[in-house]
């Protein structure tokens, strides 16, 4: 195998798999060693700046750095990474003073941003610093986009939206427009600004055209609709029998927001095997905790009805079946049709974008989906001085990929009003520092929390399901957070080897608790995955592979399982393997982002 | 020294043996030698040496005497007998422990120091006594834990690390155990655990004095241009004999060699010791070839390493002096104390 150029690649990134696989990168084991060493408010300033929105995404975050953590292959469970970041947030003094400072003039360049979402927020915050006008417009009364009309109250108070929607607007240069829907883009660009961004959501709930719908359609609800209407106080009760159609987040809303307006017998009734429902596991078990039962392989057939009046909804009754290429195809199981009675039907089958208010004759091309053509990269539409992101881009995800989204197309802005080539990415911002401090002695805690996952408190189920404005979650209190941040492996304390220092004296292999080190003939990667001392099985690992050693042999190291405990270091006799700190920042809007 | 325990989360995919422990039940506390030293490796090849034979912990007694090489008991086998005695005086405790109860298996570790300077007349008479046991001399030629002087193993010519020349001739341990009549002789490098396990896991199962030389560098003292016990100059000077393969009753035999190349020896317990040649020369079964050899090889400034004799058919102590077959611990107070009428027929018998 080729010597690994740790350098001049991602490779150490990926070892931080949390990091990696978060959308913005967010330096996740840095800020989880300031949380233990009881550091908050550094720990929060280094997720809002990657992240805008700490608090909010530390409760509601769909946390794709957790399957994807290191601790969860090495025992039962990963790091509670996304309730450890609000453990910054809920325990944090006043930031203000940490936060940049407003702009010291004007840079004379006006933007428009449509929504006032996640994805615009974040461009927002980029932005507003260096200078810019930012206007944005919003149809609704209140900011914050589908954070505030669909994450219900009680898994998100709305002083902690107001509080990290307050940190934007007080960069300066920020005009929030509510009430002011953008019905035409066209007449939106002839008002002269130097670049529109469109972070308008995907706001239209899937309906289902079903017999029945029209004629019950007073206790028929779409459900992002009916969340919004209760986020605002608009709905405040629900029928006694309540079935929630669907299987993903918005789903697991509805059901556990009826619980709460009035619903005592809730059911989810979904289409799909319990497995592959899109929703979280974790939003599962939630409503699940919540005595609602979530009932698989039924597919909606027709609303029923006495006249008008909701009966409820009758269901076929399928199976999954599989073809050669593994493909899942939902079959009649030939059972009889079943009937469900209930008062109200929530509709949470998925979501769409919806762009009536962009005109087709100004440039702007749509691909065969209906959806606008926007570079992956940048974020442009092609119309150079728009840009989109958040689900207005690629279609529903989550806040942490609106956050990343919009971090690019801030980018892409700056540099489009610089008159740079948007195409041309800047690089992430990286240092690699040893840890070392004295023989036996590292700059972290490098000893290995043997603790499993610790739950988030809750509030009273009783008490819980009485309020829609109460919160659920207690949060960890600081020594559960302490406890809980020890169980992090620190990935990003790397293991870096020096060919020329290594005497092989098996030291490093001998020591390392995950038999993740062997010096053996070099080979192909397939074979040398088999002949290392535990076989390298995990594709999705790299090695990490050394040139050629006095004895001609190679050292390759599984990253898999690696705990990063420095053992490997501390017993190397020459100092040939160093723990060294990989942090990451990526490049923002700024001076950095720009070629010249 | 490392501050931090071993961490106890191993790799998911780690085997257990038939006894339900994995190769991680088999270690000790964490060692306090220095980083990077050749007696870690050895420790660590026990352990994997122990768990691929199976062996119940408790079943094992470890001695040692004093010295860095008789520090490591503690970092293997936590859950073993273990007894650290007065310098140089290991070989005499295991005689005894070993007499009092035949049962257990007795691996007897120590250093250079040990065992050719303090201990030299305990080493050879129990070897020539033919105690049932695996001695590994973990032999770095130098006495590392008073800075470096040379030991009685540096060979003559080498030089220590401030460039002092030794004029003293070394003594070859493993010469000395065949000479003293040894049935299981080896020599291995601690650098070389695909050498040194199988060695290890044949001398466990050998019945006799079993010796296992074994050098490992001194990367503190002894790791230096000049030394002959450094980590290169070992690589470059090894004349490895013979590949050894351990097959116990239990594993399936399979030959990966042509024949003709491989010796099989059977042993007392069972176990197949699969001899691979390397030279096709070197015959294992002759100690008087094996010295020669030996000193030929000495004399051209190379390291033979290997099996370097087995007499399968050896007895121990025990069958020498015809002890009882049940351990002492065992019998009862009727057994072992018979009476003035037994005491009388034993006295009337010698008149």
């Amino acid at each position: 195998m080729q010597r690994t150029r740790e350098l001049e690649s991602d490779y150490f990134h990926k070892v931080v798999d949390c990091q990696w696989a978060c959308p913005a990168h967010t330096p996740v084991p840095e800020y989880i060693r300031l949380i233990a060493e009881g550091r908050y408010s550094e720990a929060y300033m280094i997720n809002w700046k990657s992240n805008v929105f700490p608090g909010i995404l530390g409760r509601t975050c769909d946390r794709p750095c957790e399957p994807a953590c290191r601790r969860g292959r090495v025992e039962d469970e990963p790091v509670a990474i996304c309730r450890l970041k609000r453990v910054a947030a809920d325990n944090k003094s006043d930031v203000t003073g940490l936060m940049p400072p407003p702009a010291a003039a004007p840079n004379g360049k006006r933007i428009a941003l449509v929504g006032c979402g996640p994805a615009s927020l974040t461009v927002a915050r980029d932005l507003a610093p260096l200078g810019y006008q930012l206007t944005i417009f919003d149809g609704e009364a209140r900011s914050a986009g589908m954070i505030r009309s669909q994450i219900p109250r009680f898994r998100l108070p709305e002083e902690v939206i107001d509080e990290e929607v307050g940190y934007v607007q007080a960069l300066g240069g920020v005009e929030m427009r509510f009430g002011q829907r953008i019905d035409s883009l066209k007449a939106l660009l002839e008002e002269g600004y130097d670049a529109v961004f469109v972070g308008s959501g995907a706001p239209r709930g899937r309906d289902l055209d079903l017999p029945g719908r029209q004629e019950a359609a007073a206790n028929i609800h779409i459900g992002i609709d009916w969340l919004s209407s209760v986020s605002f106080g608009h709905i405040e009760r629900i029928g006694r029998r309540v079935i929630v159609l669907g299987g993903g987040n918005t789903a697991m809303d509805c059901c556990r927001t009826s619980r709460r307006l009035g619903g005592e017998d809730v059911k989810v009734i979904v289409r799909s095997g319990f497995e592959e429902m899109k929703a979280s596991p974790w939003e599962k078990e939630d409503a699940m905790h919540e005595d609602i039962p979530i009932l698989n392989y039924r597919v909606p057939k027709a609303f029923t009805h006495d006249g008008g009046r909701l009966t409820g909804v009758l269901f076929e009754v399928v199976k999954a079946e599989f073809d050669d290429r593994g493909r899942r195809r939902l079959v009649p199981s030939g059972e009889p049709d079943e009937h469900y009675e209930c008062d109200d039907v929530l509709v949470a089958v998925g979501q769409e974008n919806a762009f009536p208010w962009i005109e087709t004759d100004i440039g702007l091309q749509f691909d065969e989906w209906h959806m606008p053509q926007v570079d992956p990269a940048s974020f442009q539409s092609t119309l150079p001085n728009v840009f989109f992101g958040g689900d207005a881009a690629f279609g529903p995800k989550n806040i942490i990929w609106a956050v990343a989204q919009g971090h690019e197309a801030a980018v892409s802005i700056h540099k489009f009003s610089c008159g740079e080539d948007v195409s041309v990415r800047p690089p992430p911002g990286v240092t690699l520092v040893s840890q070392k401090m004295g023989i036996h002695e590292w700059s972290y805690d490098n000893d290995v929390s043997n603790d499993h996952r610790y739950r988030v408190p809750l509030l009273d189920k009783k008490e819980a399901l009485t309020n829609v404005r109460l919160e659920v979650e207690l949060g960890f209190d600081r020594e559960l957070g302490l406890k809980e941040a020890q169980r992090c492996l620190n990935c990003d304390v790397q293991t870096v080897f020096a060919d020329k220092l290594c005497i092989e004296c098996d030291a490093c292999v001998d020591i390392c608790p995950m038999d993740c080190i062997t010096f053996t003939e070099d080979g192909e990667e397939a074979d040398l995955r088999g002949r290392l001392k535990a076989a390298a099985t995990n594709l999705t690992q790299d090695l990490y592979v050394s040139g050629k050693l006095a004895t001609g042999r190679v050292m390759a190291k599984d990253e898999d399982v690696c705990l990063h405990c420095g053992l490997c270091a501390e017993r190397c006799p020459t100092g040939a393997w160093d723990m060294q700190k990989f942090y990451l920042e990526m490049t923002h809007a700024g001076p950095q982002c720009l070629s010249q | 020294m490392t501050y931090i325990l071993k961490p106890q989360l191993h790799h998911p995919s780690l085997p257990t043996n038939s006894l339900g422990y994995t190769r991680r039940d088999y270690e000790g506390s964490v060692s306090t030698l220095c980083a990077g030293c050749g007696h870690d490796s050895i420790s660590s090849a026990i352990i994997q040496a122990c768990f691929e034979l199976e062996l119940p912990p408790h079943r094992v007694a470890k001695l040692s005497g004093i010295g860095c090489s008789s520090k490591t008991p503690d970092y293997f086998l936590g859950a073993s007998h273990g007894f650290n005695t007065v310098h140089g005086r290991m070989p005499s405790v295991l005689t005894g422990a070993n007499l009092a109860n035949r049962e257990l298996i007795y691996l007897g570790v120590s250093g250079d120091g040990d065992s050719a300077s303090i201990g030299l007349g305990q080493f050879a008479h129990a070897i020539r006594r033919g105690v049932n046991m695996l001695y590994i001399v973990e032999n770095n030629g130098v006495y590392g834990l008073t800075k470096g002087q040379f030991s009685a193993t540096s060979d003559k010519g080498s030089k220590s690390k401030r460039g002092v020349v030794n004029h003293d001739a070394g003594i070859d341990m493993v010469s000395l155990a065949l000479q003293m009549g040894a049935t299981f002789v080896g020599r291995s490098f601690s650098g070389d655990k695909a050498q040194l396990v199988p060695l290890i896991k044949a001398g466990l199962a050998h019945k006799g004095a079993a010796f296992i030389d074994c050098i490992s560098p001194c990367v503190q003292f002894n790791n230096h241009p000049g030394s002959t016990k450094s980590f290169d100059y070992v690589r470059e000077h090894n004349e490895v004999v013979n590949r050894l393969d351990v097959i116990t009753p239990r594993d399936p035999i399979h030959v990966d060699y042509k024949p003709g190349e491989t010796v099989r020896v059977q042993q007392h317990d069972g176990s197949v010791l699969s001899l691979h040649k390397l030279n096709e020369l070197y015959n294992p079964n002759s100690r008087a070839q094996a010295l020669g050899y030996l000193q030929a090889r000495q004399a051209r400034g190379q390291i033979v390493t290997g099996l370097l004799f087995v007499d399968p058919e050896a007895g121990d102590l025990h069958d020498a002096v015809g002890t009882v077959d049940t351990p002492l611990n065992q019998l009862s107070e009727a057994e072992l104390v018979p009476g003035q009428a037994a005491l009388d027929r034993i006295n009337a018998s010698l008149r």
